[in-house]
């Protein structure tokens, strides 16, 4: 079972700031372990953000994408109260879907 | 029961290395899976995993990833701006930030020139979201960053060049 | 003598090599907005969490959680404690660190067996350390806190002059100690400018980064595996876990940085 994300979606302005930190290793299948057997590739291959039923952002990622990676994006059209879903799904076929309320804007 | 449904729905599309993913034998999976969206158990776009762009990723040059991605040549263009520091200590973690100012902008694309396959990460940009995105990528060595951007039906670049040391002792 | 003259042809070619980076300071502020950029949000957030999550888990043989975990503020209280750590306990007798600490709790009570507790303690892609979870929780949980340790006890003093011991201590096939690399200004490797460990600015800022988020081990390293991956540099022995060595030069690497502002979960190399 995957590792949670970090969502962090917070107002700026009229727009919807997302920063997302996932729990994968995005190993590249270059790699070798200690015993000298290579690992195989395991990597995230899309990502999808959703708010309010509309796609806001969708990827598609190789292994070149950072270890435990982090991704930023705006959109407009949610508010605070609003949910921004995100998913994953790995070469692997594995998923994770975590959401987070969007914030007020600080006062 | 959701979760099998879910579960069969992600792997649905899975065909990895030439390997059927076991539930593609079972049969039924996408008569379940249709049924599950009908009656409104999950919703299309997530359920479908896009179809991963193995060719595109595949690619060692710029040229041949826009062709794999489906465009012609890119013109070069200042009307992208690409973040990323001149030196990275450390190739592993490079933060970049791609910022679009064209106008019908589509995709945002980041290219890593020197590494083993080209592209890196490729993001659609639907209406209502802004043409920029921020992530980290790994860089073998020190390389050009290309962000190629798909605008109006064509493609665009920016080139930023990214040193890579190795750091001292990782204090 | 074969010995001193190695000794010096090593000696040069450091010397050289400094000199041969002299111009690298100029670089030092890309490197540090770099890191900037990196630690706000950091991916070491995600051991925070997990650190969070463990701290409250019922775990162990005596499905116990570390509720009433005493990190020298009383049972249970976590923040500030990592400010005031390494220190005398005097329900073990000793002075301990946070993961000395976190292994004294585990044991008695979760009623975990020790060798268990410290064997495999550094997170690796094959298998995730709760150890360096729950230290960036409870360092996290000091954040903005500015570091205190006191040396009020006998135990505490012996402790600080036995880490002051080790830390000009030199050995191994280089001899090198920790002095060699952290006991003056203005000394790097490479792009890497190296602090000056014995005096306040050094200390701070080294030590008040520490759990970090090490982009190149793409896991969250706490201040003991530092120190360990010092050792290994130095080719000295394996410095064994949560060891009295370990306690003492931390102890007096945390003294040394009185006074500086928690800023952990960091990000480092």
């Amino acid at each position: 079972m995957a590792e949670p994300m970090k969502i962090r979606a917070t107002m700026q302005g009229d727009k919807v700031e997302v920063k997302v930190l996932m729990n994968h290793e995005m190993e590249t299948g270059q790699r070798k372990d200690a015993k000298g057997a290579t690992v195989p590739a395991h990597f995230i291959q899309s990502v999808v953000a959703t708010c309010n039923d509309k796609t806001v952002l969708s990827a598609q990622w190789g292994t070149a994408v950072s270890k435990n990676p982090f991704l930023s994006f705006r959109f407009k059209g949610g508010k605070p109260g609003d949910k921004v879903i995100i998913t994953w799904t790995d070469n692997k076929g594995d998923k994770r879907t975590d959401e987070a309320v969007i914030a007020a804007p600080a006062a | 029961m959701n979760n099998r449904i879910m579960d069969q729905a992600g792997s649905a599309y899975r065909e990895v290395d030439g390997k059927r993913r076991q539930v593609l034998q079972l049969g039924g999976g996408m008569a379940v899976l249709a049924a599950a969206i009908a009656a409104g158990l999950i919703k299309p776009e997530l359920a479908f995993a896009q179809d991963w762009n193995k060719a595109a990723f595949d690619t060692h040059s710029v040229a041949d990833t826009v062709k794999a991605l489906g465009g012609g040549a890119p013109a070069e263009s200042k009307d992208i701006q690409i973040v990323a520091p001149d030196i990275a200590e450390n190739g592993a973690v490079v933060p970049i930030t791609i910022t679009s100012n064209i106008p019908k902008t589509q995709s945002i694309a980041v290219l890593v020139e020197k590494n083993p396959n080209t592209l890196a990460a490729s993001f659609d940009i639907p209406e209502g979201t802004d043409p920029y995105v921020q992530t980290r990528v790994k860089m073998g060595q020190t390389s050009l960053i290309t962000a190629l951007v798909k605008a109006d039906g064509k493609y665009y670049f920016v080139n930023k060049e990214v040193k890579v040391t190795l750091g001292g002792c990782g204090g | 003598m074969p010995g001193k003259l190695m000794r010096l042809v090593l000696l040069a070619a450091c010397a050289l090599a400094a000199t041969a980076v002299a111009q690298a300071p100029g670089n030092d502020d890309e490197i540090a907005r770099n890191r900037q950029a990196l630690q706000e949000d950091n991916p070491a957030e995600l051991w925070e969490a997990r650190g969070e999550a463990l701290w409250s888990a019922k775990r162990g043989p005596k499905q116990a959680s570390l509720a009433q975990c005493d990190l020298g503020l009383g049972p249970g209280v976590v923040k500030g404690a990592y400010v005031q750590l390494p220190r005398y306990f005097s329900d073990t007798g000793k002075v301990q660190d946070l993961e000395s600490r976190l292994v004294t709790c585990m044991v008695t009570l979760q009623g975990m067996a020790r060798e268990e507790v410290v064997k495999n303690p550094f997170g690796s892609p094959e298998h995730q350390s709760d150890m360096e979870a729950l230290a960036t929780y409870i360092a996290g949980r000091s954040r903005g806190m500015r570091m205190n340790v006191v040396l009020a006890r006998p135990e505490e003093q012996e402790a600080y002059r036995l880490g002051e011991k080790i830390f000009y201590y030199r050995a191994g096939p280089y001899d090198f100690g920790c002095v060699t690399c952290h006991g003056a200004d203005n000394k790097r490797i490479r792009l890497q400018a190296l602090p000056d460990l014995t005096q306040a600015k050094g200390a701070q800022s080294a030590y008040t980064g520490w759990p970090a988020y090490r982009i190149g081990a793409g896991e969250v390293r706490t201040m003991q595996q530092r120190l360990a991956d010092c050792f290994r540099q130095q080719r000295f022995p394996d410095v064994a876990y949560a060891s009295d060595t370990v306690t003492a030069l931390t102890l007096f690497l945390a003294k040394n940085a009185n006074g500086g502002t928690m800023n952990a979960p960091g990000v480092k190399l």
